[in-house]
């Protein structure tokens, strides 16, 4: 039977990792995701998990070592945030290259300098192109669930392919909260075993990973990795099916609040949803029809989820909390282009927001309603919630 | 690029499925000058084997005895190594062009 | 240890570990590192999995679709090769752990050019050590990043002509000494830690051997000359090397747990100089009113780091710092 434990984040996706029970994991503590790898520790010295922890020297090296783990057929994981992920960059990209499926809950915080430990999505977006699927939650029980989610969809044999899980730094991971553990066995299940098609450990058939790929053939492994991401979009509904099977919680790539009959909707994600949805709940016995899209994946980019949501509306603002400096906010310029294509385009508003863990109230959330609500949106203008003039 | 294999075709994540393939790529052609040997004067000592930077040289036991095989052409850059660490010199260096009918 | 007949032996009748149609250079010491290291451990009787780090071996023996390596083999990047390779040992003994596999004779072998091991990757070379993975690590040290076209590293040895300190009207190029890297190894203590040079090839299975034995992480240093940034010729590298030993510039030692053991003691030796003046990458510092200067320097620095491992030798007999990783 399932639990309600009531605990921090950072404890409910550690206690997912438990129930995978990866062969290595392999980390290095940053916060906010320090108490990831702390709890895993711990689950590892009560002989709770028989997971090899590999307590590297860097950020650099964890990647490195889980690269080389999975190489060599283990179910591997690793954890980190902003400028650690920033450090193993290189290797992100080598992982998600080299086709092999790790899992790394990414505890949002940003990217320096200066130097701040809190919550944005600017490390996020600067993995944005790196080839990993990146799944993004608002609380605990998300966080939880996407974590098992990740682990089945990612090792599926026409996806292999690393995944990312975002929860926001401190507001989820340090936060205390319920939800709902399932129960071990059922996770166990779920993810079933790992197979992988290549191994370093089998001496009888060599391969050779991470070869020099020049000009003949790196445009080739680099569509093949395309057709993987377009494989996952695949496959997630099925994948979501099946979890809601074990958990009785449906996800989907978008989640719709209240959207089916809304003239405007905002579009945020993680930790931040949560409080547009009171404000939209406000806006609601006000009679304004409002409604809220939290995207769940982000890559792949649920770009038909998103005409088919928006097309017809009369005004769409999107919160960003990340910059792009110099171009269009990240969230905002895809949802844009991806509504290049529909018949009927709203007004579109893109709004900045909760940078280094600035707070978002939900007067701010509602300013942004307003401009949608007095036709005061501007396409091509990049506002801010909450930044001092 | 015509005998380049398509995307679909080749194993995902850029991995070399099989061992060894390099085989197939002759770096023979690369040689400038080639070793020949006086196999009288050879005593199967298995220097130059040994030393061989690209394994073009082939050995064998036979009986009791080492002995030294053929050169593979094939791969043979002709770098020399073999002569320079023969203890009895049996190997000379010879220029390429003095083998062009071969 | 694999004497050569073992070795014929073995290829007769298996086949070579590290294979023929590699596009290293004529002559280039590298891949007979790679050969020796991975036909010492299959003659032994292991299964080495390899590891190596970007550079010229790396990037000459894997050009997609054709690979020269007859055992496994990963590249990752170029700092990482400890990391990565730290990794699939772990992996191995979580899947043992597991019984998912079920193999007593995998080794892993780390192999890393200079600035893979001495500059970039120095950092998680030592994190590896330090945890004491069970993996051997073979350094090709040809003084420089050659892949890119002869730059300067913490190896190149001054007076050494690079492309990132070149020798000209104003400068004697690179000043500084080499790093001690088996020294800066041995300072992490638990581990076995040696030199070996192209032209001690039994040194070097010997020390190969012990580096397989050895249950935790394992370092040589095998001086591997690269003839074209050298400037020597195709044919001379092994005898190069020869003479780095006979003139006190790369003396062949070991340090095992806090025990340092010379391991060629010759009679008398050569004057540096004459290790130098045999590189062409020397020419220009020979040709500066300041080349006597910096050769006596070096001299000066080879006599004092020699008599200092003799001390050491003498002063760690049977003394071991720890019987244990
Ligand atoms: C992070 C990073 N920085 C720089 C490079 C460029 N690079 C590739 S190989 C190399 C030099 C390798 O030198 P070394 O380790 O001494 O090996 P060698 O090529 O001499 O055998 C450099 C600088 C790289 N591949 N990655």
């Amino acid at each position: 039977m399932p639990v309600k434990l009531t605990v921090t984040g950072a404890h409910a996706v550690a206690q997912a990792m438990r129930q995978i029970n990866p062969d290595v994991v392999a980390a290095y503590p940053i916060t906010p995701q320090t108490p990831v790898v702390e709890y895993y520790a711990t689950f590892v010295a009560d002989g709770m998990v028989d997971t090899i922890l590999v307590p590297v020297e860097s950020e650099h090296s964890a990647m490195s070592a889980v690269v080389g783990a999975a190489a060599a057929g283990a179910r591997t994981m690793t954890a980190t945030a902003a400028n650690g992920l920033a450090l193993m960059i290189e290797i992100v990209y080598i992982a998600a290259s080299y086709r092999l499926p790790i899992i790394m809950p990414l505890v949002n915080r940003a990217l320096s300098g200066p130097l701040n430990i809190h919550c944005d999505h600017s490390d996020a977006m600067l993995a944005r192109d790196s080839g990993w699927i990146q799944f993004f939650t608002e609380n605990h029980q998300e966080a939880y669930d996407f974590t098992i989610i990740a682990t089945k969809l990612a090792e599926k044999e026409n996806v292999l392919l690393p995944a990312m899980v975002n929860l926001d730094g401190f507001i989820t991971s340090h936060g205390v909260e319920s939800f709902e553990m399932l129960d071990d066995e059922v996770v166990k299940e779920f993810v079933g075993t790992w197979n992988p098609k290549y191994s370093l450990l089998d001496t009888e058939n060599p391969v050779t990973f991470g070869p020099v790929d020049l000009f003949d053939y790196y445009f080739e492994h680099h569509r093949q990795q395309e057709e993987a991401m377009n494989n996952a979009y695949e496959e997630l509904p099925k994948v979501f099916e099946e979890f809601a099977k074990i958990s009785g919680r449906k996800y989907d790539f978008l989640d719709l609040y209240k959207t089916d009959d809304a003239d405007y909707i905002m579009v945020v994600m993680n930790s931040t949803a949560s409080t547009a949805k009171y404000v939209v709940d406000e806006l609601r016995e006000e009679g304004k029809k409002v409604g809220l899209i939290k995207p769940q994946v982000f890559t792949p980019f649920p770009k038909k989820e998103f005409q088919k949501a928006l097309n017809g509306r009369k005004g769409v603002v999107i919160l960003d909390r990340a910059m792009s400096f110099g171009k269009e906010a990240p969230l905002y310029s895809l949802i844009k282009s991806a509504l290049y294509e529909v018949p009927s385009r709203p007004k579109l508003g893109s709004y900045i927001y909760g940078l280094g863990g600035r707070n978002t109230s939900p007067k701010m959330i509602r300013q942004a309603f307003e401009d949608a609500f007095n036709d005061n949106l501007v396409a091509d203008e990049q506002r801010y919630l909450g930044l001092r003039e | 690029m015509s005998n380049l294999k398509g995307w679909k075709e080749i194993p995902i994540g850029g991995v070399i499925d099989k061992p060894a393939t390099s085989r197939l790529y002759k770096t023979g052609e690369w040689r400038v000058s080639r070793p020949v040997i006086d196999r009288e004067v050879c005593i199967n000592c298995m220097q130059c084997w040994l030393y061989c930077p690209d394994m073009s040289i082939e050995g064998s036991i036979e009986g009791k005895r080492m002995k030294l095989g053929e050169f593979k052409m094939e791969y043979c850059k002709g770098c020399g190594v073999c002569a320079a660490v023969c203890p009895v010199n049996a190997i000379v260096m010879k220029p390429e062009s003095e083998f062009i009918d071969e | 240890m694999p004497n050569i007949r073992d070795l014929v032996d073995y290829v007769e009748n298996n086949d070579w570990a590290f294979t023929q149609g590699h596009r290293l250079c004529p002559g280039c010491n590298a891949p007979m590192v790679a050969n020796w290291a991975t036909l010492a451990a299959k003659s032994l009787g292991y299964e080495p999995v390899v590891g190596v780090a970007t550079g010229c071996l790396e990037v000459s023996t894997t050009i997609f679709p054709y690979t020269s390596w007859n055992v496994p083999y990963i590249h990752n990047a170029f700092e990482n090769v400890a990391a990565t390779i730290s990794g699939a040992e772990a992996a191995y003994r979580s899947l043992k752990n597991r019984k998912k596999i079920d193999n007593d004779k995998i080794k892993f072998i780390a192999i890393g050019g200079d600035g893979g091991t001495y500059d970039i990757g120095l950092q998680s070379l030592s994190g590896a050590i330090e945890r004491g993975h069970d993996f051997v690590y073979i350094l090709y040290d040809n003084e420089g990043y050659m892949n890119t076209g002869n730059q300067r590293s913490g190896s190149t040895p001054p007076g050494a002509d690079s492309t990132t300190e070149p020798i000209g009207k104003a400068s004697s190029g690179k000043l500084q000494l080499k790093k001690s890297i088996v020294d800066i190894v041995a300072g992490h203590e638990g581990v076995y830690a040696a030199t070996a040079v192209t032209s001690e090839p039994w040194d070097f299975m010997r020390k190969m051997q012990q580096a397989l034995e050895f249950r935790g992480p394992a370092f040589i240093a095998v001086l591997a000359p690269c003839v074209r940034f050298w400037r020597i010729p195709d044919d001379s590298g092994v005898e190069v090397t020869k003479l780095a030993v006979e003139t006190k510039y790369w003396p062949l030692w070991e340090y095992n747990m806090g025990v340092y053991k010379v391991t060629k003691k010759p009679k008398t030796f050569k004057p540096v100089k004459e290790y130098i003046t045999k590189l062409g990458r020397y020419n220009k510092l020979m040709k500066r009113p300041d080349a006597n200067e910096i050769l006596e320097e070096l001299q000066n620095y080879v006599n004092a780091k020699w008599d200092r491992l003799l001390a050491l030798e003498e002063l760690t007999k049977d003394k071991p710092l720890r019987t244990k990783i």
